[in-house]
């Protein structure tokens, strides 16, 4: 029964959807409050209703109904509760209800958060939403339908693979969706004000938390991602420069871009119709980076192309949302009113140093992901576009980048002196010449070292410009401390986004070292490795639900002293035929122990294995790194002054905003 | 692995974000090199050719058998005393420029290098039309432009 | 960016490029879906070089039910040969079988196993049928690198002169495959 209720609830739904699109935008077009006032409402029946559809199929999910063919195909009695639940989201149909229920969610949040908008505006910019919704959820009843019943119905499942039963790649969907998704506030923000044809200070500030919210959790998903490849494939590799990852990385760049200008806007009304455009492409790359990616033009997952139906729906569902937003922009952008006047040397001068370099190393990703078909379609040729090219064209883009984001924050507005703000940064210096002085003694390569030394000025920098605001060391202690609980906590997540850059950039600089050796050793063997000793203690066979593991024991000493027991295993799965490697890795916050146990060869007598182990100094860093950033995204979300709604105050004299 | 089809789940992590490559890629250490100098040219080389049947992987980072193959060519290669140029040459010969991580500076391919140099440079152009820009008065709204007419007609 | 008069035709154009970009690669998708639909476009196509090169020096051993051959053959043939790699583990291999066995009345197929076991490639011919005229066996898998093989099923044609004329990459039961295949017979026998 659930899975009908599920199904009439998502076109409840989609209906609702429909409703919150035309309504609310023939309200504002004729001022009619009434019209207006319904938009909230209909944002939270639709959440509600997506909300139930949701909750059915995890029902038909947990309760085993395999007469619903999404969960014959992906599920059987024997899987883990928890993956019975996270599997809901884990194939195609499930995965765009998730995507549709996050849009939804995120036009309940504009709908309750929203509250001192004006009405036209908020009815605009929910409308939006709406109808983006509405597209997708049209789409899922219509070519995705998760609801599909089998007849008559088998007794159990066909499972789903056991590579992908894993706690990193169940979470990853969601939170890398929800950053995806969450641009799709301020593409509406951005929609809604081209209608309006005004983009304001106001704006500026309404837009920015939702664009910092949606980076936050991008941020988080891509480094989840990165996370689960490094310990899931056993080779220590981190980022690969996958279309699929770069898929996530080209929003993630371009809305960074945008959270800065939003504050350009906000603070000196300039930089407006780059900014809306800037809206526009974040969530387009969302978008496409979701959908384009299952096409099997960028990989060879030909999910769409066994179903042309899917193909062109969604084909046709991008080139209205994204076609349309353009075509509007280039109707209504050109008679938006110019903003304010600053100087190159200002801070809003480098925030569009900011916006250049990111959009520049943006453009240059999107250009080597999409060349190989485009080449392939206008030439005839094939090509490769991998690591060797992405390092060389983006890293000489993101030092530069490096340079200047720390003391970004430190320039006055409008116009500003270099030098008095280069005067306070000699303590920076110093660490970061100390860092050159370093790097160049410890690592290889022009790319790293000038990476690693970028990093510390970052970090240093952005110490520097929180140091300078409570005026340390300048006014007694307890007078700092008092300064900096009233500093607004934006500035502490400002500072505190970029030093994680530069945490994750020094990790990434030291990453270019790391060592690793291939073995075959037999037991009781030891292998001298970045200057730890590594012994094959011992290899037993253990059973497993449905494999069996070959489980190695590898002792680590240093100097003599033991460090770790690594327990590193390789699981048979004999049902599918596949093996998976289970990574034992020993962490100690700045570098990372990383054994993997490999194939057994030699006789019964005097087996031997092959061994693979990895010194990798500062990986945790990057992913640290990724953390701090979101963290001070969510820090400076968390300022009252970020908060939406929430009343336009002058700066209470007792902060030193001024500064 | 060399079946031109895929596993569906495989394709569905893929799908998701993560690169396709779930097999491990422990090898046998027989096919490494004595030499160690040597043996790091090689995986210098071998991370620079892509594993043709992967997604964009270099075959020093894949298990795929092919994979394998090819790192086997570019160490006999190199300890016969080939540099990077001459094993990639060979290479190329094979596959073409698909089998190149990095594609050759070509007529066809030269948007693709130019577009860190092109990009930057359109956003200069930008930032420049934006601060050279004369500090001007807004034109005037309705509202002003009859209060201007007001105040000229007191006079 | 003031919206002053003289200025405003050029900040139109300006605003439209975004929806020209995106129009511009929007349609690029929509031949791509479309060619792949079709199956007229591959993006994962590799188009290893060879066709319009001599055949590449080589030799494989003997693989029963067959014999052996190299180089030097396929130098000496007085009418058009199919080269065609495949393995007993190859499913698409399978697929494309009852197509060589057809195909088999029309010109000669020499076939190469890639990293087969004999005893298996031997018992697949067996059971699938055995449309080659000369097999050989490349276990280790480098005669294939040679060829620029990346994977099994592939064909190559080879002309009187030694040189190969059409590579295939993709198994012979695909109708576009098969088109092309025989037009560059056509073009070998004229």
């Amino acid at each position: 029964m659930s899975p009908e209720l599920g199904h009439f609830a998502l076109a409840l739904a989609c209906a609702f959807a429909f409703a919150q699109t035309i309504l609310p935008l023939i309200g504002a077009q004729r001022r009619d409050r009434r019209l207006m006032t319904m938009a909230p409402g209909l944002a939270l029946g639709q959440v509600i209703a997506l909300g139930a559809s949701f909750l059915c199929l995890i029902d038909a999910a947990i309760s085993d109904d395999f007469s619903v063919a999404n969960i014959l195909e992906n599920s059987a009695v024997t899987k883990p509760l928890l993956y019975k639940i996270t599997g809901v989201w884990g194939n195609h149909e499930g995965s765009i209800l998730l995507w549709a229920l996050i849009l939804g969610l995120c036009g309940a949040a504009v709908a309750a958060f929203g509250r001192n908008l004006p009405a036209a505006l908020r009815a605009r910019v929910l409308a939006v939403l709406g109808g983006v919704a509405a597209g997708f959820e049209l789409f899922c009843l219509t070519t995705s339908d998760p609801f599909d019943r089998v007849w008559p119905a088998p007794l159990d499942g066909q499972g789903m693979n056991p590579l992908l039963q894993d706690p990193g790649l169940a979470f990853h969907p969601p939170i890398l969706y929800t950053g995806y998704v969450g641009f799709a506030v301020p593409f509406a923000f951005a929609i809604a004000a081209l209608i309006e044809g005004r983009v304001d200070a106001a704006w500026g500030r309404w837009v920015r938390p939702w664009a910092v919210a949606a980076w936050a959790f991008l941020t988080c998903g891509i480094a989840l991602g990165s996370w689960w490849s490094y310990y899931v494939l056993g080779w220590g590799g981190y980022w690969f420069w996958d279309p699929v990852e770069n898929a996530s990385l080209i929003p993630w760049l371009s809305g960074t871009a945008l959270m800065h200008s939003a504050i350009v806007v906000e603070k000196r009304e300039a930089l407006k119709i780059w900014t809306v455009l800037l809206a526009i492409a974040t969530f387009s790359f969302s978008l496409s980076g979701t959908f384009l990616v299952r096409s099997g033009i960028l990989n060879s997952v030909h999910a769409f192309a066994n179903d042309p139906a899917r193909g062109i729906f969604i084909l046709g569902l991008l080139g209205l949302v994204i076609g349309g937003s353009l075509a509007l922009f280039a109707w209504r952008a050109p008679s938006l009113t110019a903003g304010g006047l600053f100087s190159p040397v200002s801070r809003e001068g480098l925030l569009v140093l900011n916006n250049i370099l990111l959009c520049s190393i943006c453009a240059v990703v999107l250009t080597g992901t999409m060349y190989p078909p485009f080449m392939s379609l206008l030439f005839g040729k094939t090509i490769s576009v991998g690591k060797p090219f992405f390092d060389a064209a983006t890293i000489p883009l993101a030092i530069p980048l490096f340079a200047f984001m720390g003391f970004g924050p430190m320039l006055p507005w409008k116009r500003a002196q270099m030098w008095p703000v280069l005067r306070r940064l000699w303590i920076a210096a110093l660490a970061t010449l100390l860092a050159f002085a370093v790097a160049t003694w410890s690592l290889s390569g022009v790319l790293p070292i000038l990476c690693a030394t970028g990093a510390v000025w970052v970090i240093a920098t952005s110490a520097t410009d929180i140091a300078n605001r409570v005026a340390l060391f300048r006014i007694p202690l307890g007078q700092s401390f008092n300064r900096a609980r009233f500093l607004p906590r934006a500035a502490f997540g400002a500072a505190l986004a970029h030093a994680g850059v530069g945490v994750s950039a020094l990790g990434l600089a030291a990453m270019s070292q790391a060592q690793h050796k291939i073995v075959e050793v037999p037991v009781g063997q030891t292998e001298s490795l970045a200057g730890y000793d590594w012994t094959l203690a011992g290899v037993k066979t253990e059973p497993g639900p449905n494999y069996t593991a070959l489980v190695g024991t590898i002792e680590v000493r240093h100097n003599g002293h033991l460090v770790t027991v690594m327990h590193p295993s390789k699981r048979s799965f004999n049902a599918q035929n596949q093996t998976t490697t289970e990574v034992s890795i020993h962490t100690n916050g700045f570098s990372d122990l990383y054994g993997v146990i490999g194939d057994k060869h030699g006789d019964d007598a005097h087996p031997t294995y092959v061994l693979r182990l990895h010194y990798n100094p500062l990986a945790p860093w990057m992913w640290l790194g990724a953390l701090i950033m979101a963290f001070g995204g969510a820090l400076s979300l968390s300022d009252r002054r970020m908060r939406v709604g929430a009343p336009r105050r002058a700066p209470a004299p007792n902060t030193v905003a001024a500064e | 692995m060399f079946q031109r089809g895929r596993h569906a789940s495989v394709a569905l992590a893929a799908m998701l974000f993560l690169a396709p490559v779930l097999a491990s890629a422990v090898d046998d250490p027989s096919e490494m090199l004595p030499d160690p100098k040597q043996e790091a040219r090689a995986e210098a080389i071998g991370s620079q050719l892509r594993c043709l049947v992967c997604q964009n992987e270099s075959i020093e980072d894949s298990s795929a058998g092919l994979a394998r193959d090819l790192r086997k060519v570019v160490r006999e290669h190199v300890a016969k005393g080939e540099n990077q140029q001459q094993v990639i040459a060979w290479m190329v010969s094979r596959y073409g420029d698909f089998i190149r991580l990095s594609p050759p500076v070509t007529v066809a391919t030269l948007l693709l290098w130019g577009m860190p140099a092109l990009a930057l440079l359109a956003g200069i152009v930008g930032a420049v039309v934006i601060f050279r820009k004369k500090p001007q008065a807004a034109p005037l709204t309705d509202e002003e432009r009859a209060r201007l007419e007001e105040l000229s007609r007191e006079r | 960016m003031s919206a002053d008069g003289p200025s405003l035709g050029r900040r139109r154009v300006m605003m439209a490029l975004p929806l020209a970009g995106a129009g511009v690669v929007g349609a690029a998708f929509w031949g791509m879906l479309s060619g792949m639909q079709k199956g007229s476009f591959n993006p994962h196509d590799i188009n290893a070089p060879s066709a319009g090169r001599p055949v590449p020096d080589f030799a494989v051993m003997d693989q029963t039910p067959g014999v052996g051959f190299s180089s030097h053959d396929l130098q000496a043939i007085t009418a058009p040969v199919l080269i065609n790699f495949f393995a007993s583990w190859c499913i698409p291999c399978i697929a494309e079988m009852p197509q060589l066995l057809k195909l088999r009345d029309r010109l000669p197929i020499w076939g190469i196993a890639y990293k087969d076991k004999p005893d298996n490639a031997a018992g697949f011919l067996r059971h699938a049928g055995n449309p080659y005229a000369r097999i050989g066996s490349d276990f280790e898998g480098r005669v294939a690198i040679d060829w620029g093989v990346s994977g099994v099923p592939e064909s190559f044609l080879i002309a009187p002169d030694g040189k190969i004329v059409w590579h295939g990459a993709a198994g012979l039961n695909n109708d576009e495959v098969q088109n092309a295949l025989d037009a560059a017979l056509g073009q070998t026998k004229r």
